[in-house]
């Protein structure tokens, strides 16, 4: 006991701080032993599962329609990305037509999604660099998107809209117009952030060349999403391996080349565009027809390994079934960006200051539920 | 009684005699100090609940927000709730705290604004004490509360808040500096030291109008490096809530808590009483050349209305400021201050030195 006293706090002669579990800028149950010298962070060590929930194991006993309700508990940002993920893996199994009806419906939600998550990104980033007011712009638009949600299927946050062959149900009849309504209205609100937060100077200089990550460290750490594309990596699953809708809209893949806090947080924004306009390519386009594909009441996966990715508002989510050919799976696993996002947080925040760590953190816009499952 | 709502002298002069009267000197004497320190008392804790009643709904109001709403007539009794809620809150006993320190220090950082208050003039014959070196004064007793922050954070045994002291420790001893030079920006224009004489002086115009260029640029320099000495703003790099949880005042609950809490409150409104007083003219009201009619009916309005006015317009810039902008980091803040504002600064105290020699300004 007394050597490993020893070996934590007599040796290195740093000084340790704990940020988390129950920290402000952690966003969650993340805990970071930091090793600070002076004000600046020498070495930090994520201690993660303060909120591991065994998803993955859960589902080996539970069906597939049931693994649904699962996948929103873990980016529940995403929550709708998420369901996506399995429903198409499934269906990929399955070998399941889908009709157009379903796939527009299921993009305009997933894009949907991905600006809430963005919006919520911009109003914490703000929040840990100090600008608080922030956090109340983004929530308030954040708010028009979830009572759209909460119209179409009565979850706001965990939606668990899709099901295996289709959705849970259909829209409301106000979802065209209501989603209409909102992208006229975020497209006058979007430039009222840049405004507060991207042209301060304070803020540019709170995040330029903060935290960089170079394109060789993002491809072999793995790094993917906003953050990813910010160092120049070209990972957009929708652009790659188009799924869902995304085959039949135009939009750029956002890259930059320089990596630092500053671009990451660019990236997401620029997403947020480039999500409305995938949105009203879409919206006017939905054609009639049923909201799901009749299923049997039992699914059964031939048996088989499977694989799907999609592509959330953090990164690449891949779902990962082998099945024996019985009504649950045999084992699963997911490929959470998160997890892999946070691994990339000791490389590139060593030798800056502490309130950097906190930029670099939110720039990297984890979040804890993904991370532990 | 001679009472004067536009000129305190008579009556303060009305009380002292009136007590001499009645009573040795040495009485005299300790019955005005009770009277003034009750006073100065009643004020502060007015004027503190005041402004975290102001400061919440003002951020509010930046924010889309409604702000406090419940209790009384627009939330206004929401402060004292919390007042009250403080004061039964029960002290949380720090382990290995050195104890002596961790009591004494919320009380040097309320000693130091309370001490600073004194100087003041609140109305014309309105103020404690009218000192020769007011703003010297003002300078020296405000920089007292440093001390108070840094016992704070070296005795709660916290690392953040020992983090938290030691940032607000360069940052108030840097921004101190600027401070002091802007104010003698001033100083130099004014000819005096004594906050009464400054404010007389600007019976024909405010000082900020008066002094060209340099005096502007003091006062901008004085409300950015004011905002740092009182740990607000977009300069709250001892409380850094999102990195240091809440700074040096981590481990304190209850009624110590509520110290530090007012006592940031009141150095702000120091502070902005110190700019209206210095930069705005005090209490003097405000005149537009040969407006006669207009001249007459600002000085209708009684002179401590004019200076609360000035005050609250500085302190509502002051949260504009933290509401808006996001925080800085330790090296940016020791950057903007030694390698911007103090040369700035310099330059500018000799360009108005320069003015006054040639009598240049109005």
């Amino acid at each position: 006991m007394e050597e490993a006293v020893k070996e934590i706090i007599g040796e290195s002669q740093d000084y340790i701080i704990n940020m988390g579990p129950q920290h402000p800028s952690t966003h969650g149950v993340l805990r970071l032993v930091v090793s600070l010298k002076g004000e600046i962070v020498k070495n930090v060590e994520p201690h993660i599962g303060y909120v591991h929930r065994g998803i993955e194991k859960m589902c080996e006993s539970i069906t597939y329609p049931q693994i649904i309700h699962l996948t929103d508990r873990m980016d529940y940002l995403s929550a709708h990305i998420n369901n996506e993920a399995v429903c198409l893996g499934v269906e990929k199994a399955l070998e399941i037509d889908i009709p157009d009806r379903i796939k527009i419906i299921r993009t305009v939600m997933s894009e949907l999604t991905r600006i809430q998550s963005h919006q919520l990104f911009w109003a914490t980033f703000g929040m840990d660099l100090g600008g608080l007011t922030c956090f109340f712009y983004g929530l308030r638009d954040r708010e028009k998107i979830l009572d759209i949600f909460e119209e179409t299927c009565g979850g706001r946050m965990l939606v668990s809209y899709n099901c295996p062959g289709g959705l849970m149900y259909d829209i409301h009849p106000n979802f065209q117009k209501r989603v209409k309504e909102f992208i006229k209205y975020f497209r006058k609100t979007l430039p009222e952030y840049d405004q507060l937060l991207t042209g301060n100077v304070i803020f540019r200089e709170r995040t330029r060349n903060i935290g960089r990550l170079t394109l060789e460290d993002a491809i072999s750490y793995g790094i993917t999403g906003p953050s990813g594309r910010a160092s120049g990596f070209s990972c957009d699953v929708r652009k790659h391996e188009p799924y869902s809708a995304y085959d039949r809209v135009k939009f750029n893949e956002i890259t930059f080349s320089d990596g630092d806090s500053y671009h990451r947080y660019l990236a997401r924004m620029k997403e947020m565009w480039e999500s409305m306009d995938i949105i009203e390519q879409l919206i006017d386009n939905i054609p009639e027809g049923p909201y799901s594909v009749k299923m049997k009441p039992v699914i059964k996966l031939p048996e088989g390994e499977y694989y799907q990715r999609v592509e959330t508002a953090r990164g690449e989510l891949g779902v990962f079934i082998i099945s024996d050919g019985n009504k649950n799976p045999y084992r699963v696993k997911f490929r959470s960006p998160n997890f892999v996002n946070l691994s990339v947080l000791n490389l590139i925040s060593r030798d800056f200051k502490i309130a950097d760590l906190v930029a670099i953190g939110g720039s990297l816009d984890l979040i804890i539920p993904d991370i532990d499952r | 009684m001679p009472f004067d709502i536009y000129d305190f002298t008579s009556f303060t002069q009305w009380i002292d005699t009136s007590l001499r009267n009645s009573m040795s000197p040495a009485g005299a004497v300790a019955v005005e100090f009770l009277i003034v320190g009750v006073m100065i008392l009643l004020f502060y804790a007015v004027i503190g609940l005041f402004l975290v009643y102001a400061e919440r709904k003002v951020c509010a109001f930046m924010q889309n927000r409604l702000g406090p709403n419940r209790v009384g007539p627009f939330g206004m009794f929401q402060t004292i709730a919390d007042l009250v809620k403080l004061l039964l809150v029960e002290l949380v006993p720090i382990k290995n705290a050195d104890k002596f320190l961790f009591n004494l220090a919320p009380f040097i950082v309320i000693t130091a604004s309370f001490m600073a208050i004194a100087a003041i003039p609140f109305a014309k014959g309105l103020h404690a004490i009218d000192l020769n070196i007011g703003v010297f004064y003002v300078i020296a007793v405000s920089a007292m509360g440093v001390i108070g922050v840094l016992l704070a954070g070296w005795s709660s045994n916290n690392k953040y808040s020992l983090i938290g002291a030691m940032r607000s420790g360069a940052q108030i001893v840097s921004y101190e500096l600027s401070v002091g030079l802007s104010l003698i920006t001033i100083v130099i224009l004014a000819g005096s030291m004594q906050l009464s004489e400054i404010v007389n002086a600007q019976s024909t115009g405010w000082f900020i109008f008066k002094g060209h260029i340099p005096a502007f640029i003091a006062f901008v320099i004085f409300l950015i490096s004011s905002t740092a000495e009182t740990n607000r703003g977009p300069f709250d790099l001892a409380e850094a809530e999102s990195e240091l949880t809440a700074g040096y005042h981590t481990e304190y609950s209850g009624i110590k808590f509520a110290f530090f809490f007012l006592a940031e409150y009141m150095n702000m409104f120091i502070v902005a009483s110190i700019a209206a007083t210095v930069f705005l003219g005090g209490w003097m009201p405000f005149h537009i050349g040969s407006w006669s009619g207009f001249n007459a009916i600002m000085d209708y309005i009684p002179p401590f209305v004019w200076y609360l006015l000035k005050t609250f317009f500085v302190i509502f810039l002051m949260m504009w400021f933290k509401w808006t902008f996001p925080r800085l980091r330790i090296d940016q803040l020791l950057t903007l201050e030694w390698k911007y504002l103090l040369p700035i600064n310099i330059v500018n105290v000799l360009i108005m030195a320069f003015i006054v020699l040639m009598g240049w300004h109005f």
